[in-house]
């Protein structure tokens, strides 16, 4: 025993499986200490916002201290970021029309172009090959332009609830910035917000510890329910096999993913929790490991320890447990593992289709996608919103399938001698 | 003690009692086109006290009727009898009592132990169902140390130890120490020496020999060697595909075969010594 489970710790598959399972449950169980709130609060009022750090903007005026900085290239970013490439485009556009050089146009270099824009625009002209509207668009930018190299301050002003008089408090220059640690109100948006403006990383997190218990829940009644029927049929065999083979090769006719679907809709969406979800899906997929069970037993039950047993008038539940169970343990194992997996996958699917857990008390996984997909987030280019999701799916049952690769080598050489 | 003679010399006679017998045993397996007929109609009589053998080929059917006779599987038709009476096996309190009085050592040593449990627990196991569950710890280690000196293993070695620590001939030799605890009336051994190594296989011989002389019993001896029924049996039953094609005391059947199957497998007997004489030994020779 010892033995066995020092060669599973010695398996790499094994290993990068188990310790990958377990760092996303550390932090499954860690991140709600530090980020501690529902993960289901829509603190966004909007939806898909990036992914980022989100500040205060009445607390970096109000209460942080401005420090002031001089650097050089500050106003040039700045610039930058009012002056998008498309307008610079639109700028050179212009200009080429009006008859300058193309050669002597750079868009890349900002104060070039701006010195040669001042010196050369001239908004009653019209140049040829250019609409009205076109002519319109860069009146725009050129206004845009306006105080651009020469910033003003920006001066807050206040209204005094009492008096009603308004006065400014402050007045914020081009150089002065504020320390962002400094700052009272800062949130950390990983992945920015969902459909719902709520944080994405904390509901991917919730969301994933949720779907892990559902597949848990579903992983643990398939097996010991597949584990039960397999070690009555293949032991007890006659009409206990006849009638349990006969229920199996039923659920094997019906897919059970069709089972699954009539079943969670008949129970409509009230009284779908989680637990229930995952209740249902462990009931319908225990056939396999039933039948994997069975032949297992089966090859098993004529073995003479087993008959010595029997000789030595143990009773069926003592011999299923002490001279069965025991062999095919590293077998169930592996399939609790398959199934914990596959009922994790069997939830996405199922909310996929709007049939999953009832949506407003829990995160799941597949609940997210649901709505990613229902709120068009690829269309809206908000990928934080469905890929992590993806990933974290494709994470966990890969790491999941890792671990029972690791098994396999172990116990098959062992099965097989 | 039972009421077993103690002395193998007098089952030659054929005078002891009848101890397990039957009429028209019959075993099938499956239906339809997989029906195989493993045991077909076979009538036995075995006597209290004697060794009897059941010599046959591969495939002959000598494991499915010993599992009939252990009650380990269902008889499809024929009645067996045991100990004068119909044997009833109906409820496990019935089995229990059955298989107090008749017990079993398997072909393959490494397969009859439970590589999870250690050592130890089949020999207590032999003791509680003997009605020791009550004695004390040290009984009971007596006990087991009696029953391990008998096949010549020293128990200290052995306690806390799993069965993949012992060789294959001091799991079969364990083998033989459980059947001296549970002392039943009838021992069937199926081909237990044949996984054995050839040195090993004449001290499992013997002991098994001693341990009839011992505590008196009727052994069952499995086999498709035909040399090594004749050296230790007094009745030896001949079976070709499912069915008793010759039976009688050893020396008539061995050394003067009726049935053509007998004589095929007395030619098979692989002789070192040519020419194979049956008249140099004596069975009885490991008796004493
Ligand atoms: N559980 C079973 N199901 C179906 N057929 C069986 C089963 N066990 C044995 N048989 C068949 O019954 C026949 C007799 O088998 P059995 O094991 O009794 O032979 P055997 O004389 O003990 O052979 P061996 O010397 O190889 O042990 C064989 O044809 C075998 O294929
Ligand atoms: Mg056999």
């Amino acid at each position: 025993m010892r033995n066995t489970l020092r060669q599973v710790s010695r398996s790499a598959n094994f290993m990068i499986g188990f310790v990958t399972v377990m760092l996303i449950l550390l932090m499954v169980g860690i991140y709600p200490l530090f980020n501690p709130g529902s993960p289901l609060d829509m603190i966004g009022l909007g939806t898909f916002f990036k992914p980022g750090t989100y500040i205060s903007m009445y607390d970096a005026v109000e209460t942080a201290t401005a420090y002031t900085l001089r650097i050089d290239d500050a106003a040039a970013k700045r610039v930058a970021a009012k002056l998008p490439m498309a307008d610079r485009e639109s700028m050179k556009r212009w200009l080429i029309a009006y008859g300058i050089a193309e050669d002597a146009i750079h868009t890349d270099d900002l104060n070039d172009l701006l010195n040669l824009w001042n010196n050369t625009y001239d908004e009653s002209a019209r140049p040829a090959g250019l609409t009205s509207a076109f002519r319109k668009s860069v009146a725009r930018i050129d206004a845009a332009l306006e105080g651009l190299l020469e910033p003003l301050d920006v001066r807050v002003y206040t209204t005094s609830p009492e008096t009603g008089e308004t006065r400014e408090t402050a007045r914020i220059k081009d150089n002065q910035f504020i320390n962002v640690s400094e700052v009272v109100n800062t949130r950390r948006l990983w992945l920015g917000t969902d459909n719902f403006g709520r944080d994405a990383f904390k509901e991917l997190l919730a969301a994933t510890g949720v779907s892990l218990k559902i597949g848990l829940i579903a992983g643990v009644i398939a097996t010991a329910l597949g584990l039960m029927l397999g070690l009555l049929s293949g032991f007890v065999g006659g009409i206990v096999d006849d009638i349990i083979m006969f229920f199996a090769n039923l659920f094997t006719v019906i897919p059970g993913f069709v089972l699954l679907i009539l079943i969670s809709y008949s129970i409509g969406q009230e009284q779908r929790g989680a637990t229930v979800v995952a209740a249902v899906i462990g009931c319908t997929s225990w056939v396999w490991t039933t039948r994997s069970v069975r032949a297992q037993t089966l090859s098993l039950r004529n073995r003479d320890h087993v008959n010595l047993s029997r000789l030595s008038g143990h009773t069926l539940p003592r011999i299923l447990v002490t001279d069965i169970l025991p062999y095919i343990a590293s077998y169930v194992v592996m399939a609790l593992i398959l199934q914990i997996c596959s009922g994790i996958l069997a939830e996405a699917q199922l909310s996929m289709l709007g049939l999953g857990p009832k949506t407003t008390e829990t995160p799941t996984l597949g609940l997210m996608m649901f709505w990613g997909m229902t709120y068009a987030a690829h269309q809206n280019g908000a990928w934080w919103a469905y890929f992590p999701v993806i990933l974290m799916i494709a994470l966990v049952s890969f790491s999941m399938n890792l671990m029972n690769t690791g098994l396999d080598q172990v116990f098959n050489p062992q099965l097989r001698s | 003690m039972p009421d077993i003679m103690m002395n193998g010399a007098a089952g030659r006679d054929h005078v002891g009692e009848l101890c397990l017998s039957g009429k028209g045993v019959t075993k099938v397996y499956g239906m339809g086109a997989r029906r195989t007929v493993a045991v077909d109609h076979v009538d036995f009589e075995f006597r209290k006290g004697e060794v009897i053998s059941i010599v046959g080929e591969s495939g002959s059917g000598k494991t499915t009727l010993v599992k009939m006779l252990l009650a380990l599987t269902s008889v499809t038709e024929g009645d067996i009898y045991f100990m004068g009476g119909k044997r009833d096996i109906t409820t496990r309190q019935k089995k229990h009592d059955y298989w107090r009085g008749i017990q079993a050592i398997f072909q393959d040593p490494f397969s009859s132990y439970n590589i999870f449990h250690k050592i130890d627990a089949v020999l207590l196991d032999c003791i509680n169902m003997r009605g020791g569950k009550g004695f004390s710890k040290e009984k009971k280690t007596e006990m087991m140390s009696e029953a391990c000196k008998f096949v010549n293993l020293e128990f200290k070695e052995l306690t806390n130890k799993y069965p993949f620590e012992l060789s294959g001939g001091q799991m079969q030799r364990l083998m033989i120490a459980r059947i001296f605890l549970l002392q039943p009336r009838i021992l069937l051994a199926d081909e237990p020496t044949s996984m054995i190594d050839a040195c090993s296989r004449a001290t499992i011989l013997d002991m098994l020999l001693n341990l009839r002389a011992e505590i008196g019993m009727t052994i069952i001896f499995v086999t498709h060697d035909i040399g090594l029924a004749y050296y230790v049996s007094d009745t030896v039953y001949i079976m070709e595909r499912g069915r008793f094609v010759e039976f009688g005391g050893a020396d008539d059947v061995i050394l003067r075969p009726s049935a053509e199957y007998t004589r095929r497998l007395i030619q098979d007997v692989p002789k070192i010594h040519e020419p194979w004489d049956f008249t140099k030994r004596s069975p009885r020779a490991v008796l004493t």
